[in-house]
């Protein structure tokens, strides 16, 4: 990977960064900023799962325990030690990092289905976990009484936009992290790995070392998601590492396509905005929803951005490159 | 956690008896759910993670048809047969499209399914929770053995559970069906190049596997309450059961299935808060000693 190549996604991201940011100043209204925030969190969510589906060949259908771990440790940190915000941040990341490298180091040898098993197994666990220790994490009722946001570098997170601004830096410094990690060197071991296993081994590439090193980062970017989702409801609750959490971020991979680095961002906003839409139109959100997803795995079988990059292959011979 | 309690009602006979009946009901049912689950994995190769919901439509079903014709026995059939039409359905429309098609697809189809049944549930019987009440003629008092209680229902649910196992013991090993099953389940396309038909081998499997499902939602019915959703921890519980007693192992299944009710009803006296807990680090454990399983051969 070329140095200029390096720099020319720092400025896609820079003038994506540069539009978020400007956003606030033109629209005022809080369901933008609100939907901005959501979408930081679960951009940065679906595109940590992509690492491992899309680029590492495992079905995670656990990824939601590193979201939830995300959230609690984070909330737990502010509410028990009076830490800056960007330390917090850290340890919680952190934390997550340590949970993945756990799981990871006895799910990763598994084969597809028993992969996608375990790591929900997993998942459920730390739920069930999280539900029955009360006195620690709340229960079933949440993590209560709000988060303390102490202010920060001017910036008051207590305030919709400044968590806005902040939720988008992140979020955006996030996948341009994911992207330069998925086009290192390390990347593409990682999609030889999953292409074609033996060979990488014969090649003398320690496979279950790359593919643990895959987990505990998808896990580690997975929670920050879940710590912009903490911010923004000011708590976190049992939901965050339930199964249905792992399934809509299964999803939106899947709708945004997983042979694209961008499809997964562009997914959690197709699905956030339906989910937008749908429970304002009708009670009955897992009809409308179910209907969606069959649409999509049944009829159009690839996510939206493998359209798009089929379409363009076949206006200009060009192949896109993963 | 409470070992105590746990340990005195080991050493007691009456709590012992009761504990172990209600294990064992919970097992039948886990078992009649999850051998459908494994049988449809062992044929087809999928996983079908609506399964639960399957069991939550057959509970309904039969709740409707037994309000109709006040019999369980009748009610009973119409869930399963009900739920078997559906799988069938559920088959031949959508699940067949997915068949080739990577992980990631057959779960996005059956979790779409289980959004749907969910609230498909909501708008025919309501959100609310029902019950179906104990049918008049399992209203007898209970049997005494060795000072625990066993309820008659009881008896009857696990009898029949017993006799499914072994009828679909005899099924698959002694007659026909059963080798053309199994042949289809080792060999698929050297099974059809044989003349068989594997598109109507499967979509039988898979309705049959489906009815099981509906079976036990009807047995299940008057000892459970129901409400939208009831199929989601019934599906978690039978993939335990499964992935402990080997994917596509009919007596895996039934290993696996009395081993996770028995951990339900003495766990519920020793660890009540973490009975799940228990559940997946047994299932985590075996993944991870041996994935194929108790009773399964190491896969394809």
């Amino acid at each position: 990977m070329k140095a200029n190549s390096f720099s020319r996604e720092a400025l896609i991201a820079a003038i994506a960064l540069a539009i978020l940011v400007t956003i606030p100043f033109v629209s005022d209204s809080s369901a933008v900023i609100d939907f901005g925030i959501r979408l930081a969190a679960f951009a940065v969510f679906a595109t940590s799962l992509n690492m491992l589906v899309g680029f590492g060949g495992m079905v995670s259908f656990g990824h939601a325990l590193y979201f939830g771990a995300g959230a609690y440790s984070f909330g737990l940190i502010m509410q028990h030690f009076a830490l800056p915000i960007p330390i917090a941040f850290l340890l919680a990341v952190g934390f997550c990092a340590a949970v993945a490298a756990i799981v990871g180091a006895i799910c990763v040898r598994l084969k597809e289905i028993y992969f996608a098993f375990l790591t929900l197994a997993f998942q459920m666990l730390f739920h069930s976990i999280i539900v029955s220790w009360t006195f620690f994490t709340g229960g079933d009722q949440g993590l209560m009484g709000g988060l303390p946001r102490p202010p920060f570098l001017g910036l008051n997170l207590v305030d919709p936009t400044d968590l806005y601004w902040f939720s988008v830096v992140v979020g955006v410094i996030a996948l341009l992290l994911m992207r330069y990690i998925l086009q290192s060197p390390f990347g593409y071991t990682l999609r030889m790995v999953r292409d074609n296993p033996d060979r990488a081994k014969f090649l003398g590439v320690n496979v279950w070392r790359i593919k643990l090193l895959a987990f505990v980062l998808a896990g580690s970017f997975g929670g920050i998601g879940g710590i912009i989702m903490a911010l923004l409801v000011s708590g976190a609750f049992p939901d965050f590492t339930y199964w249905t959490m792992s399934g809509e971020a299964v999803f939106m991979v899947l709708m945004g396509g997983v042979s694209t680095f961008i499809g997964p961002v562009l997914g959690a906003a197709l699905l956030l905005g339906f989910n937008d839409i749908i429970t304002r139109v009708t009670e009955y959100h897992g009809l409308a929803l179910g209907a969606i997803i069959l649409l999509f795995a049944l009829v159009f079988k690839h996510g939206i951005t493998d359209f798009i990059a089929q379409g363009w292959q076949r206006l200009t011979g060009k192949k896109v490159e993963s | 956690m409470d070992t105590e309690a746990l340990f005195e009602c080991v050493t007691s006979m009456s709590c012992l008896v009761t504990q172990t009946s209600t294990g064992l009901i919970v097992g039948s049912l886990l078992f009649l759910v999850a051998t459908g689950l494994t049988m449809i994995f062992g044929v087809l190769g999928v996983v079908n993670f609506a399964h639960g919901s399957l069991y939550m439509l057959g509970a309904y079903i039969a709740l409707s048809a037994f309000r109709l014709t006040d019999s369980f026995i009748i009610a009973t059939v119409i869930g399963a047969l009900g739920v078997g039409l559906f799988s069938l359905f559920f088959e031949r429309f959508f699940m067949r499209r997915v068949y080739g098609a990577d992980v990631l697809m057959q779960l996005l189809v059956c979790y779409a399914f289980i959004l749907i049944l969910d609230d498909a549930v909501k708008i025919i019987w309501g959100s609310e929770f029902q019950s179906m009440g104990m049918p008049a003629y399992f209203q007898e008092p209970p049997v005494f053995l060795a000072g625990g209680v066993i309820p008659v229902f009881y008896i009857y649910l696990i009898a029949i559970s017993a006799a499914i196992a072994v009828g679909l013991w005899l099924l698959l090993n002694k007659t026909k069906i059963g080798k053309v099953v199994r042949a289809a389940a080792v060999n698929p396309s050297m099974t059809s190049a044989l003349g068989l038909n594997t598109s109507l081998i499967f979509a039988g499997v898979f309705a049959f596997g489906g009815a099981l499902a509906g079976l036990a939602g009807a047995l299940a019915a008057p000892v459970r309450s129901m409400s939208p959703g009831m199929g989601f921890s019934v599906l978690i519980e039978s993939f335990i059961v499964t992935v402990i007693g080997g994917m596509g192992s009919v007596s895996g299944a039934l290993v696996g299935a009395l081993l996770i009710g028995l951990i339900r009803s003495f766990g519920s006296i020793g660890f009540p808060y973490f009975i799940e807990g228990v559940m997946f680090i047994a299932m985590a454990a075996i993944l991870v000693l041996k994935p194929s399983g108790i009773m399964g051969k190491d896969n394809r």
